[in-house]
């Protein structure tokens, strides 16, 4: 099927019939895939595809079950990272290995041989030379704890670089990055590519491919699909590839009808374990019928704010504020101080997607009656639970979110991640909530799910809820929101319109406006 | 290897010409020998083959152990039967092993359901027979002013009580503070132990014909109104302990306590996410806990001693353990298993007497079996790859060029 080209030294890593399977799931089937020297390659796909897979495979995580790889036109075996060090590969992965309590220096010569001391003088000159040749910015004596992501990050790349990796893995490096960090990013992979040296970017996010890619290879569940040049490419010819047919791409945005405010956050302010400021007096409101979009880098007090809405959280100071109907009068009922039961048995219809499905919102090992019980099952008077009523609903979501699974009995976690959010986001929803609160909905999901998302999403909104929607992917967010919330360090740096204001200048809200504006402007 | 392939990899500046795997590559293209993968779907058919084959293996281990000291093995296999099961009076005692066995293992089932490492239900059950004890002796030392039922109920209450009490303190203050269960369950054995150590020395405790410190034989001294009935042989805490595992199995599958403890075991998040209240029902699931213990407790005391000593629990919370793992905590599924270990141990009793294998190499035979057992485990979660040629298609084609 797949025509294996001569190998040549151009290529620097070439891949051939690869295939890995864990359990029933057949993750790489025969996957092809060729690098060449000093170009900057886009791994591109879906969710699920197997683009980390393969790259794991590559620089010695995983071992393949079949298939044969060539580095340098020489037949390799890599058994172990340590092997993939020594033929020059390194990989960026998507979560961070580094020690919290070391510094960039001393995490970037972790592991390797060496005297039972460290010069350290000379490593840190020599860590400088690197990032100047480079151009990144790095303070090699400074603590992982106390870095930002992107800080991180750059350790990360430097410490690959540092062991001579002339082949680069990086592993979705700007899910985490602001739009003036992801621009610097690419710089420094161009600069980089200048240098000769080799980089694969694995990423499922079209228009940095299309920004900083010489070539793309596209996966599709597990298959290898075709090899193009990103200037033959667009945006939709590359979707169809990934999805394996025409979709379209348009998010509705309906114009908000009949709003009228549900809730009223005031002066909020809650403290993190360590007695910091998690959201630092943090005011806003939310009308139904309307989709309030939250953006900010990750870790500004999002999980904070949604959990102290929902009551899981300890606030210690300000109001939550909810308008609430008791015998006919419209009152503003304040929630601090509640906890999630409380909340129900005030009468408050407030659902809540959390960031954490697995850990927060569903049991995985539980099947998906016993999941959905979680909402009512106190309501049936008695000692026994009642499961008649949650496998109607059960049914129902099946059939109405085409939720795939084998039947409704089958433990949570054995679904794939689509379906796992389709059972938590249907279960929040048949609560008929008046406020509905969802952090990263589409995180991790295929394309056909995260619109299947936006889609109950704005039904939702126009029955009138009040949708709270916490999102990463600053496109997406800018299409589906009426308005945008922009957090930075647990403070709100501005509510803005998303249909008159720049992607830029959200980023540099993003990074809190006040202190980096000189900092942004030189990255635009 | 390494070194070699540095060298390999460092040549960069190769001819520019195609090259197809250079010969002297290919000895390094070698899969690891063995390899673990996680199997997809497992049929029950194989899970009892693992099983049965795990079971297979430790008879065998086992009776390598006993060539080695020059007893014959089959011999010793069929002797731990017979003396198990082969007689009335074996089986009797077989199954008054296996009582509170069963009943300490649905208790400690509860516990590890919610993931509540209770290694305490030793402890559990010595402090519900030693609470129980009380009356009885109060009893006796008053002129038997209590007996019969009223004495057993008085009893079954105090026990429970005792019971749950050391359930109780473990899970006050792992949900308080966040102390650790297991260390705190685990130093309430001590306590219950030394305990009855110090209630032998007591005076109005002591048995008076006794030259060494010992407790009274309660069935003695209260003429016998503290032996419970006896059914089939056995006294009637087997009837309980059956009792115990269904209505256990009813609780945790079909009631919301039950719900709630399985939701608070996977995911305690999850748990205060949907408004459970976390703290009481770990509270709660321990007092149940400790009380069954205690109740077990109070079956060995009326039941099978008549009377307390620092070994009324005898290993029993610790063997449950294994019993509630083995059974995947469903309490159903603990009823064979607890039979099958009273079985080992009454069986390795006899053999110690029959063919004077030393006791040590009987708990060793038992230890075996378990370790098989709990071994199988693996092997049903995971499979073994070894390496093939079929899997590297140039390996066959360098034979056939070499």
């Amino acid at each position: 099927m797949l025509d294996t080209k001569p190998i040549t030294v151009d290529n620097v890593v070439e891949m051939h019939h690869i295939c890995k399977s864990f359990g029933t799931v057949q993750a790489l089937s025969d996957v092809h895939f060729e690098l060449r020297r000093g170009e900057i390659l886009s791994l591109l796909g879906e969710n699920g595809s197997g683009k980390t897979t393969l790259m794991n495979i590559l620089s010695g995580i995983y071992f393949p079950d079949a298939g044969e790889i060539y580095v340098n036109g020489n037949l390799v075996t890599i058994r172990q990272p340590k092997d993939a060090f020594d033929l020059k590969i390194g990989m960026v992965h998507q979560h961070f290995k580094l020690v919290d309590v070391f510094s960039a220096a001393e995490n970037i010569v972790l592991g390797l041989p060496g005297g039972r001391t460290i010069n350290r003088r000379a490593l840190t000159r020599h860590v400088r030379e690197i990032a100047d040749q480079y151009g990144f910015e790095i303070d090699p004596d400074k603590k992982v704890y106390d870095m930002s992501v992107s800080e991180k990050q750059t350790v990360e790349i430097i410490k690959a670089l540092y062991r001579g990796a002339d082949i680069l893995v990086l592993d979705e490096p700007t899910a985490v990055l602001t739009p003036q960090e992801t621009d610097k990013l690419f710089d420094i992979m161009r600069a980089m590519k200048k240098d000769n040296k080799s980089i694969i970017l694995i990423t499922h996010k079209l228009n940095e491919v299309l920004a900083v890619s010489d070539r793309v290879t596209v996966l599709r569940k597990g298959e290898y699909i075709d090899t193009v040049l990103t200037k033959d490419a667009t945006i939709q010819s590359l979707t169809d590839m990934m999805v394996g047919r025409s979709v379209s791409l348009e998010i509705d945005c309906p114009v908000p009808q009949n709003v009228e405010p549900i809730l009223k956050v005031q002066s909020l302010t809650v403290l993190n374990q360590d007695g910091g400021k998690a959201l630092d007096d943090v005011t806003f409101g939310v009308n139904g019928g309307e989709i309030l979009g939250i953006a900010g880098i990750s870790g500004s007090g999002q999980r904070e704010l949604c959990e102290a809405i929902a009551g899981l959280y300890p606030v210690t100071g300000g109001s939550i504020l909810y308008k609430n109907v008791v015998d006919g009068h419209e009152v503003d009922e304040n929630v601090v101080g509640l906890n999630p039961n409380d909340i129900v048995k005030k009468g408050i219809a407030l659902a809540f997607v959390p960031e954490d499905r697995l850990g927060m919102g569903l049991v995985p090992s539980l099947n998906m009656v016993d999941n959905i019980m979680l909402k009512h099952y106190r309501k049936k008077k008695g000692f026994l639970v009642d499961r008649r009523t949650s496998r109607e609903i059960a049914e129902r979501l099946v059939d109405e979110l085409q939720i795939v699974t084998p039947d409704v009995f089958t433990p949570i976690r054995k679904l794939s991640g689509g379906n796992v959010q389709k059972v938590l986001v249907g279960r929040e929803i048949d609560t008929h909530p008046r406020l509905l609160m969802v952090a990263y909905p589409v995180r991790g999901l295929d394309i056909n799910s995260s619109y299947t998302i936006y889609n109950l999403l704005n039904e939702q909104k126009e029955k009138g809820v009040a949708v709270i929607f916490i999102g990463e992917d600053l496109d997406v967010l800018m299409e589906i929101s009426d308005r945008l919330l922009v957090l930075s360090g647990g403070r709100v740096t501005g509510i803005v319109d998303p249909r008159c204001t720049s992607k830029q200048d959200i980023g540099l809200l993003m990074l809190g406006q006040s202190i980096d504006n000189e900092k942004g402007a030189d990255a635009v | 290897m390494t070194d070699q392939k540095i060298n390999n990899v460092n040549v960069q500046e190769q001819p520019k010409t195609p090259c197809p795997p250079a010969q002297d590559l290919l000895p390094q293209v070698k899969e690891p020998l063995v390899r673990m993968t996680k199997r997809g779907i497992i049929t029950t058919k194989q899970r009892v083959i693992v099983y049965v084959v795990g079971f297979i293996l430790a008879l065998v281990v086992g009776a390598l152990m006993l060539l080695a000291i020059g007893k014959n093995p089959f011999f010793a296999y069929r002797d731990m039967v017979v003396g198990s099961f082969g007689t009335a009076i074996a089986s009797a005692e077989t199954i008054r092993i296996a009582v509170p066995l069963l009943i300490a293992s649905v208790a400690v089932g509860f516990a590890f359901k919610m993931k509540f490492w209770n290694i305490g239900a030793e402890g559990q059950i010595l402090a519900g027979a030693t609470l129980c004890s009380y009356i009885v002796v109060h009893s006796i030392n008053n002129k038997n002013y209590i007996s019969g039922v009223p004495l057993h109920l008085i009893m079954i209450v105090l026990a429970m009580i005792g019971g749950a009490l050391f359930g109780f303190l473990p899970a006050f203050f792992k949900t308080k503070w966040g102390t650790n269960e297991t260390l705190f369950t685990l130093m309430l054995n001590y306590i219950a132990i030394q305990y009855v150590i110090y209630l032998q020395s007591l005076r109005t405790w002591q048995d008076p014909m006794s030259t060494y410190p010992k407790i009274i034989d309660f069935a003695v001294f209260t003429k016998g109104s503290v032996e419970l009935p006896r059914m089939f042989g056995v006294h009637i805490g087997w009837i309980f302990a059956l009792i115990i595992a269904v209505i256990a199995y009813f609780y945790l599958t079909r009631t919301k306590h039950g719900y709630e403890i399985s939701v608070v075991g996977d995911s305690l998040n999850t748990a205060r996410y949907a408004g459970m209240n976390t703290r009481w029902i770990q509270i709660r699931t321990l007092l149940i806990s400790g009380a069954l213990c205690g109740f077990a407790g109070y079956l060995q005391v009326a039941g099978a001693n008549h009377t307390l000593t620092e070994t009324t629990a005898g290993g029993v919370g610790f063997t449950a353990i294994t019993v509630a793992w083995l059974a995947k905590l469903n309490p159903f599924v603990m009823i064979p298993i607890a039979i099958f270990i009273a079985m080992l141990q009454k069986g390795s009793l006899f053999i110690q007497s029959t063919m004077r294998i030393p006791a040590a190499a009987a708990d060793l035979l038992t230890g075996l079996i378990l370790f098989f057992m709990l071994g199988s485990e693996f092997f049903i979660e995971y499979k073994l790859v070894f390496r093939s040629k079929r899997n590297v298609p140039h390996l066959e084609q360098k034979e056939v060029t070499a």
